[in-house]
C-alpha cells in the first residue's frame, strides 16, 4: 500500500536559519489563491542553479515530487504557512509547480466522491 | 491563474475534516490515531473577525493571529487526501477564524463528560456555519458515563446530530468516527433529496 509512512518524507530539510520574513523578502501579500488543503506537485525540476531561486525553492521543489499541500510543505520545512504560499507563487508563476485548488464547498462533493471516501476509511 | 488540470498529472482531491472541541479533550490524539503520517503542526496566519466587543466606532475591526495546528493525513487510494485539522484548543475563539472551516466538509465536535461545556462554543460555531458536525464523547477513564441522549440533551442537539462515543487513542474508535461524520455530511450534501 501506498499509505505507508514514508520514512523519507518525514526527514526534515535543514531547518532554515533566516527569519521567515527574510526569505520572503519582506512580501506578506501572500495569496489568497493558496489554501492549507492546496496541493503543490512539481512539474520542473530545479538543478538549483537558477537563478532567483532561494534554497527554500528548490527545497519545495525536491518536495513536492509527490503531491503535497501547503500544509505539510510548510510542516517539514518548519515554515509558516504564509511564507509557503509566497514560495509557492513564486514557483507556480515560472513554471516548476501545479498547484490544485481544493474543490470549493457546496460544489462537486458528488456522490461517488462520498461513496469512494467512505469505502476507503471502511478498507483502512 | 491556478493551472487546470490538463498539464500537470492527476492529483488527488483534497478533502478537509475538523477536530474541534475543548482544551486537552483528545483532538490531535485523535488525529494522530487515524493519520497515516506522524501528526504534524503548522502556523497559520488567521484573520480575527471583530467579536463585537471594544469597538463602539461601527468600523470593523480586524486583527490577525497566529495559530499552530495539528493536522494528519489519509489518502483514499489515488484520488483523494483527507486532511484531519485539529483546531487550536488553547484558543477560546478559534472559531472566529473562518478561513479554518471554509471549505471543510465536516467537523468531528469532542466532548469531555466532566467539562461537557467546553464543547458549546465549537457546536454552536458549526450549527451557525452550516457545516455538518456530529458529537464523539471521548471516554476518559474516570469520567462520569452519560446516555447518548442526556448528552445529546445536555448539549442541546437536533435530533439528526449523530452522537456516539469514542477513545480518541483508538484507531479503530477513530475510524467509525470518521465514517460517522462522512455518512452524516452525506446526507446533508446541499443537493442530496431530503
Ligand atoms: N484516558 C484517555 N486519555 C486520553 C484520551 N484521549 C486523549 N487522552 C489524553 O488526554 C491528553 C490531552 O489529549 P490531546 O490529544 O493533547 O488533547 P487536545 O484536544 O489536542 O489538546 P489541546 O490541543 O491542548 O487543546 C493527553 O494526555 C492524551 O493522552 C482518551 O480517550 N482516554
Ligand atoms: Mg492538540
Amino acid at each position: 500500500m501506498s499509505n505507508e509512512w514514508n520514512p523519507d518524507e518525514e526527514r526534515l530539510l535543514d531547518a532554515p536559519t533566516v527569519r521567515p520574513y527574510v526569505i520572503a523578502r519582506g512580501r506578506t501579500d501572500a495569496p489568497d489563491r493558496f489554501d492549507l488543503i492546496s496541493l503543490a506537485v512539481t512539474i520542473r525540476p530545479a538543478t538549483g542553479n537558477e537563478i532567483g531561486l532561494d534554497p527554500e525553492h528548490v527545497a519545495i521543489v525536491r518536495l513536492c515530487r509527490r503531491p503535497l499541500s501547503v500544509a505539510e510543505i510548510a510542516a517539514h520545512m518548519d515554515l509558516p504557512a504564509g511564507i509557503v504560499r509566497v514560495l509557492l507563487n513564486d514557483l507556480f508563476d515560472r513554471g516548476f509547480v501545479a498547484v490544485q485548488q481544493p474543490q470549493p464547498e457546496m460544489d462537486v462533493l458528488d456522490e461517488r466522491m462520498y461513496k469512494a471516501v467512505l469505502d476507503g476509511l471502511r478498507a483502512l | 491563474m491556478v493551472s487546470g488540470r490538463s498539464d500537470h498529472p492527476k492529483m488527488p482531491t483534497a478533502i478537509k475534516l475538523l477536530i474541534a472541541g475543548g482544551f486537552g479533550v483528545g483532538k490531535t490524539t485523535m488525529v494522530g490515531s487515524v493519520s497515516e503520517i506522524r501528526p504534524l503542526r503548522t502556523e497559520e496566519t488567521l484573520t480575527n473577525r471583530s467579536v463585537g466587543v471594544d469597538d463602539l466606532s461601527g468600523v470593523e475591526a480586524k486583527s490577525t493571529t497566529t495559530v499552530a495546528m495539528d493536522f494528519g493525513r489519509i489518502s483514499i487510494g489515488d484520488d483523494f487526501m483527507l486532511y484531519l485539522f485539529g483546531t487550536p484548543g488553547q484558543e477560546r475563539f478559534w472559531f472566529v477564524w473562518d478561513e479554518l472551516a471554509r471549505g471543510a466538509l465536516g467537523a468531528v465536535v469532542l466532548a469531555d463528560t466532566r467539562r461537557l461545556a467546553d464543547c458549546f462554543p465549537s457546536v454552536d460555531y458549526f450549527e451557525r456555519r452550516g457545516t455538518p458536525f456530529i458529537v464523539a464523547v471521548n471516554c476518559f477513564d474516570g469520567a462520569p458515563r452519560f446516555e447518548l441522549d442526556e448528552v445529546k440533551l445536555a448539549l442541546n442537539l437536533g435530533p439528526e446530530v449523530p452522537v456516539l462515543l469514542c477513545d480518541a487513542r483508538r484507531r479503530d474508535s477513530g475510524k467509525e468516527v470518521l465514517i460517522t461524520l462522512v455518512q452524516h455530511a452525506y446526507g446533508r450534501r446541499p443537493n442530496a433529496v431530503a
